[in-house]
């Protein structure tokens, strides 16, 4: 089986995939890659359907493989060269055995995912290879570490590239209202709107804190809610009223009173703003927002739709001038 | 569906017997059907069906003529040392509820909790409901750790912890039980509405309970008819 081994490696590696929904009944929430969308869009680059990856929070590593393998980097833009030349975002890519690919920090976005065209072929933990710390199941992934993966299936298939908006820089995010929107009063809903929050830096696979500079939201008898079941998405308002969007790896279930709910098509834009992007919320109304559902299947097909053959670009070889342009020129010693 | 923004078991009951009926009505589209104190949140495959359809149907489930079975179908019978070794906070917790520790602990083992909703940590009970001088709040400081099997009680509620956690809930008991096993074939020990009946048992007892493998703490689970 084609392996790869790890040289060394940022905190919080980790394997993902979709994740293992069905659980919730019994306090397990569903997991797996925060920002789903670059699972999909990885899928796209490589002709495959979503695969476990890795998952990289900020940080890659050093990686050597021993079969060659199509690889694709998507998610947060994170610097990355296999023996020195850069790997392009977005882009699927050959990475042939011995070559040492190298990951370092994001330049822009949160979470990068490096998926390999065979996808990570670690042992499944009820029905899913992610890697759950909370629940502990698995562990971050540690320098000196083999992972399986799989063939490529289509090696030489030509290399595509797909052009995605940009999701690292904050925005207006849509609101789906929900169960306990309406325990907060009118006024506190309207500045909810009004108000311009940046990104925390404090976050992790569970949730994200959004600072704002106001007085908090907060809601009278907060802290005698009764518990109620909490999704990815869920914006809970903590006791001093400071909102925090929950993510994969949330809890189930949860006492903090939660004003409306990131709707799924807009939750990358969550996961991947870093820290200082400026966020607003908007809401809109369950049907607008029922509108914006889009099943996997044709997520997957719209991505394909929109990768193209990677033609390079003169102007995004940083280093032509080391290239020979002009071919058919030879020393005139060859054999 | 929330059947009530207070915890009783009344609602909760209802709750899991909604989710029940949810999932014997077979609603096309509909994904995830989960319980929880008072509510039961209802998936569904937006590409398959709508809300519109979903809510409906709901309806038609919810005005059905049906008295509610809320009878248990399994109950678990859960050793539990009460010993000063294992039970840090029991004289407080006993103090807060104005009962003597020999009368806490025999309140404890002399009802049949029921599993309210699992969750916090994978496979965790809020077993509930105790006498009402049992709503004790939690304490204001976090206890950082707390081993796997703890028993700890607030607001009338026992919970047993899934694993090292911090908590605000006083610790007066210890089970050698794993409520979750990753690796096993049923993962999960309880499931929402499950009954729980605690046994008291020495410390040496538990210690030797705690080492052996081929038990779940000495737990025995009653299935019922």
């Amino acid at each position: 089986m084609p392996l790869v081994q790890v040289h060394s490696i940022g905190p919080g590696v980790t394997v993902q995939d979709l994740g293992r929904p069905g659980w919730a009944m019994q306090g397990l929430s569903t997991g797996g890659a925060v920002d789903r969308l670059a699972l999909f869009e990885a899928a796209a680059l490589l002709g495959t359907q979503p695969q476990a990856s890795l998952e990289m929070m900020g940080f890659g590593g050093v990686f050597r493989t021993n079969a060659d393998t199509r690889i694709a980097l998507t998610g947060a833009q994170m610097q990355a060269n296999i023996d020195g030349s850069a790997v392009s975002h977005n882009t699927s890519t050959i990475w042939r055995a011995g070559e040492t690919l190298s990951i370092s920090g994001a330049k822009a976005g949160v979470l990068g995912y490096l998926s390999f065209a065979g996808g990570v072929q670690t042992p499944a933990t009820m029905g899913s290879q992610a890697v759950h710390l909370t629940a502990g199941i698995g562990a971050p992934i540690q320098a000196g570490d083999t992972i399986p993966i799989g063939d490529d299936p289509d090696l030489h298939s030509g290399a595509t590239k797909l052009r995605s908006t940009d999701r690292t820089k904050g925005g207006t995010i849509r609101v789906m209202p929900g169960p306990q929107t309406t325990f907060f009063d009118p006024e506190t809903r309207a500045r909810f709107e009004r108000t311009v929050f940046t990104r925390s830096p404090r976050g992790n696979r569970q949730g994200v804190r959004i600072d704002h500079e106001t007085d908090g939201f907060t809601l009278r008898g907060a802290l005698n809610l009764t518990s109620d079941l909490i999704v990815p998405g869920d914006i809970q308002m903590t006791g001093d009223g400071v909102p925090y969007v929950l993510l994969s790896e949330c809890q189930t279930i949860g006492g903090y009173p939660r004003i409306g709910s990131v709707i799924p098509a807009d939750l990358p834009v969550i996961a991947q703003s870093a820290p200082g992007a400026t966020l607003r919320f908007r809401f809109v109304s369950v049907e607008e927002a029922d509108k914006t559902a889009v099943s996997d299947d044709a997520m997957l097909t719209r991505l394909r739709q929109l990768c193209q053959p990677l033609v390079r670009d003169p102007h995004d070889i940083p280093d032509l001038l080391s290239y020979q342009l002009i071919g058919g020129v030879t020393a005139g010693d060859d054999p | 569906m929330r059947f009530s923004t207070a915890l009783s078991e009344e609602a909760n009951q209802t709750a899991i017997a909604f989710r029940q009926r949810v999932a014997e009505a077979d609603i096309p589209g509909v994904t995830d059907i989960v319980p929880s104190l008072t509510t039961v949140r209802v998936g569904f495959d937006p590409s398959k069906t709508t809300r519109a359809d979903v809510t409906a149907a709901l309806k038609q489930v919810i005005h059905m003529p049906v008295s509610i079975d809320a009878s248990p179908r399994r109950r678990w019978h859960i050793p539990v040392a009460f010993g000063p070794r294992h039970a840090p906070q029991l004289y407080q917790a006993a103090e807060l509820a104005g009962v003597s520790v020999e009368t806490a602990v025999a309140e404890i083992t002399a009802r049949n909790l029921r599993v309210i909703a699992l969750g916090f940590a994978p496979g965790q009970p809020y077993l509930g409901m105790l006498p009402p001088h049992w709503d004790i709040p939690r304490q204001s400081e976090l206890t950082p750790h707390l081993p796997s099997g703890a028993l700890v009680v607030a607001v009338r509620q026992l919970i047993i912890f899934a694993a090292d956690a911090p908590t605000g809930w006083r610790h007066i008991g210890q089970t050698a039980f794993q409520v979750y096993r990753p690796q096993a074939p049923e993962p999960f020990a309880f499931e929402p509405g499950d009954e729980v009946r605690f046994a008291q048992v020495g410390d040496s007892e538990l210690d030797v309970l705690s080492n052996r493998t081929d038990t779940n703490g000495g737990a025995r689970c009653e299935v019922l008819g």
